[in-house]
């Protein structure tokens, strides 16, 4: 059997939609308008889409999408796995193409919950579920809540301090501070951080991500149809996810996230180690999220990370450069953040990132999460071919 | 009369109105395996570890200690104004629960602390809620 690996996937194309207050379209448009210019730097067109991911656009959104856009796929997918999903539809996507089930992949998402203020805080109450059973009544924020007991966790067992959380911060920042469309690109200070009220003991303001709209498109296929992009494509090594737990009391170790099981499966498939890495898109919701995910994704030991990023490693001119755009915390996060860390990825390995390019970038990881703290995980690794 | 009350509004399932039904009589409880051991929460129709269907529902101790513990700034439901504590408790039983530890003045919630089980009510029809208090 030829190894999947053998078989060279490409991302071709990538677009963001309109970003941080959308009022002059809708989802569906949104995604549209940037399915188009994912497909031109392809090479391709709608017409040549013959397989669908999407998630957050409605019930059966695949089906809904495919309608707004006249695709009739062959491979079709609206799993859900919360902001990560576009992580797991790159590995399903690439496991596809390698089987020759589909051809040109289109992966697209839009979301104006800043606009329509449609943020959920809390679980439905009293409709029978587990969660409304077993967590809306003690009052948990969705999903500050649960993110705050992670942190709490993880600070009471390895020691890690409130400026390791705001370092996070910062850093986001201070690549935000380089990239014209992030939403907010003041100067930001570990005090500015420590300053800001608290929501959910650890976590303050502005240890937590932005609310925007936005989204975007990618745009996958084998090395024999990239042939015709109008921009560099960048290869897809690996990938890999896995998940855990829905209701926070159920999760075994608060400290480790199944970003431990996507990062050994994709590290495994791309035959490279963290060591590797030139720049690293890791889905910073919480500022305490980018430390659980440098320790599962091995980059140092567990309970670690807070040293490890002390000195300033992920700002610009770090060792590992990191939320290159500015990231959730500082860019955008429109609901499902997945999908514009691929984006980044890919302008990052293809060398167009402008001010905020790292130098000589020839490997990305791409880490998302979703759910309830960190109840999904998917990893994927790029490189410039 | 129904056999499901707390489900019929909404506050169990089928599978969990025998532990809601407890509350109500202020018993905390979970599964316990008679053929493996297993302890765990909340109901399923078997044992995870061991799919046995020799369950039985028994009361626990009420004794555990906290294993995380943000405090909510946040105003999330109306029965709770912030800020209050929120917790996951690990009972000496071994499952582990989201619940709110109340203190009173000068005690100050902390992880590792030991609490026991108290109660708060709720509106009428529903069981009283599994919380938790520092153990003196």
């Amino acid at each position: 059997m030829t190894a999947l690996t053998d078989v060279p996937i490409f991302i071709a194309g990538v677009a963001e939609t309109a970003l941080g207050k959308v009022v002059d379209q809708s989802e569906f448009s949104m995604a549209a308008l940037a399915a188009r210019v994912a497909l031109a730097e392809a090479g391709l067109a709608l017409a040549d889409v013959d397989a669908l991911f999407t998630n957050y656009m409605g019930e059966e959104g695949s089906v809904q999408l495919g309608e707004y856009l006249g695709i009739q796929p062959r491979w079709a997918e609206s799993s859900d796995m919360g902001g990560a999903s576009f992580e797991f539809f790159v590995h399903h996507a690439l496991l596809a193409l390698a089987a020759g089930r589909c051809d040109v992949a289109l992966i697209a998402y839009a979301s104006r919950q800043r606009s329509r203020r449609s943020r959920k805080q809390a679980s439905d109450q009293l409709d029978g579920s587990l969660p409304a059973q077993f967590e809306a009544p003690f009052g948990i924020h969705v999903p500050i809540g649960h993110y705050a007991l992670s942190a709490s966790r993880h600070m009471h067992q390895f020691g890690t301090k409130p400026e390791h959380l705001a370092e996070v911060a910062v850093a986001a920042r201070s690549w935000a501070q380089l990239n014209p469309k992030a939403w907010v690109r003041d100067p930001l200070s570990l005090d500015d951080v420590a300053a800001s009220p608290l929501l959910a003991d650890p976590l303050r303001k502005l240890d937590c991500c932005l609310v925007t709209d936005g989204g975007g498109a990618v745009v996958l296929t084998r090395g024999d149809r990239a042939r015709d992009a109008e921009k560099r494509p960048i290869r897809v090594l690996g990938a890999g996810e896995s998940h855990v737990q829905w209701q926070v009391a159920q999760c075994p170790d608060l400290t480790v996230t199944p970003g431990l099981v996507s990062g050994r499966e994709a590290f495994g498939m791309a035959g490279v180690t963290p060591s590797e890495i030139d720049v690293f898109q890791p889905y910073d919701n919480f500022t305490h999220a980018v430390l659980l995910y440098l320790e599962d994704l091995g980059f140092c030991a567990k309970g670690e990370a807070g040293d490890f990023v002390a000195d300033g490693r992920l700002r610009p001119g770090g060792a590992l450069p990191s939320m290159t755009s500015g990231g959730g915390l500082s860019y955008c996060h429109p609901g499902a953040l997945g999908i514009l860390l691929l984006i980044e990825a890919v302008r990052q390995l293809r060398h167009e990132a402008e001010g905020r390019q790292v130098p000589d970038a020839r490997i990305g990881l791409v880490h998302g999460t979703g759910g309830l703290a960190f109840s999904t995980a998917s990893t994927v690794v790029l490189a410039r071919d | 009369m129904t056999d499901y009350p707390f489900s019929e509004r909404g506050a169990a399932d089928p599978t969990t109105e025998a532990y809601w039904a407890a509350c109500a009589e202020r018993r905390l409880t979970v599964q316990v395996c008679q053929d493996c051991g297993h302890h765990q929460h909340y109901p399923r129709p078997f044992c995870l570890s061991c799919q046995s269907d020799a369950l039985r529902l028994v009361a626990v101790s009420g004794a555990g200690v906290i294993y995380a513990l943000t405090t909510m700034r946040l105003p999330v439901i109306g029965a709770l104004p912030p800020p209050y504590s929120l917790a996951l408790v690990d009972l000496e039983e071994g499952p582990r629960l989201l619940t709110n530890i109340v203190s009173d003045r000068e005690q100050v919630p902390r992880i590792g602390a030991p609490v026991v089980v108290a109660w708060r009510e709720r509106e009428a029809g529903l069981p009283p809620l599994p919380v938790f208090r520092l153990r003196r």
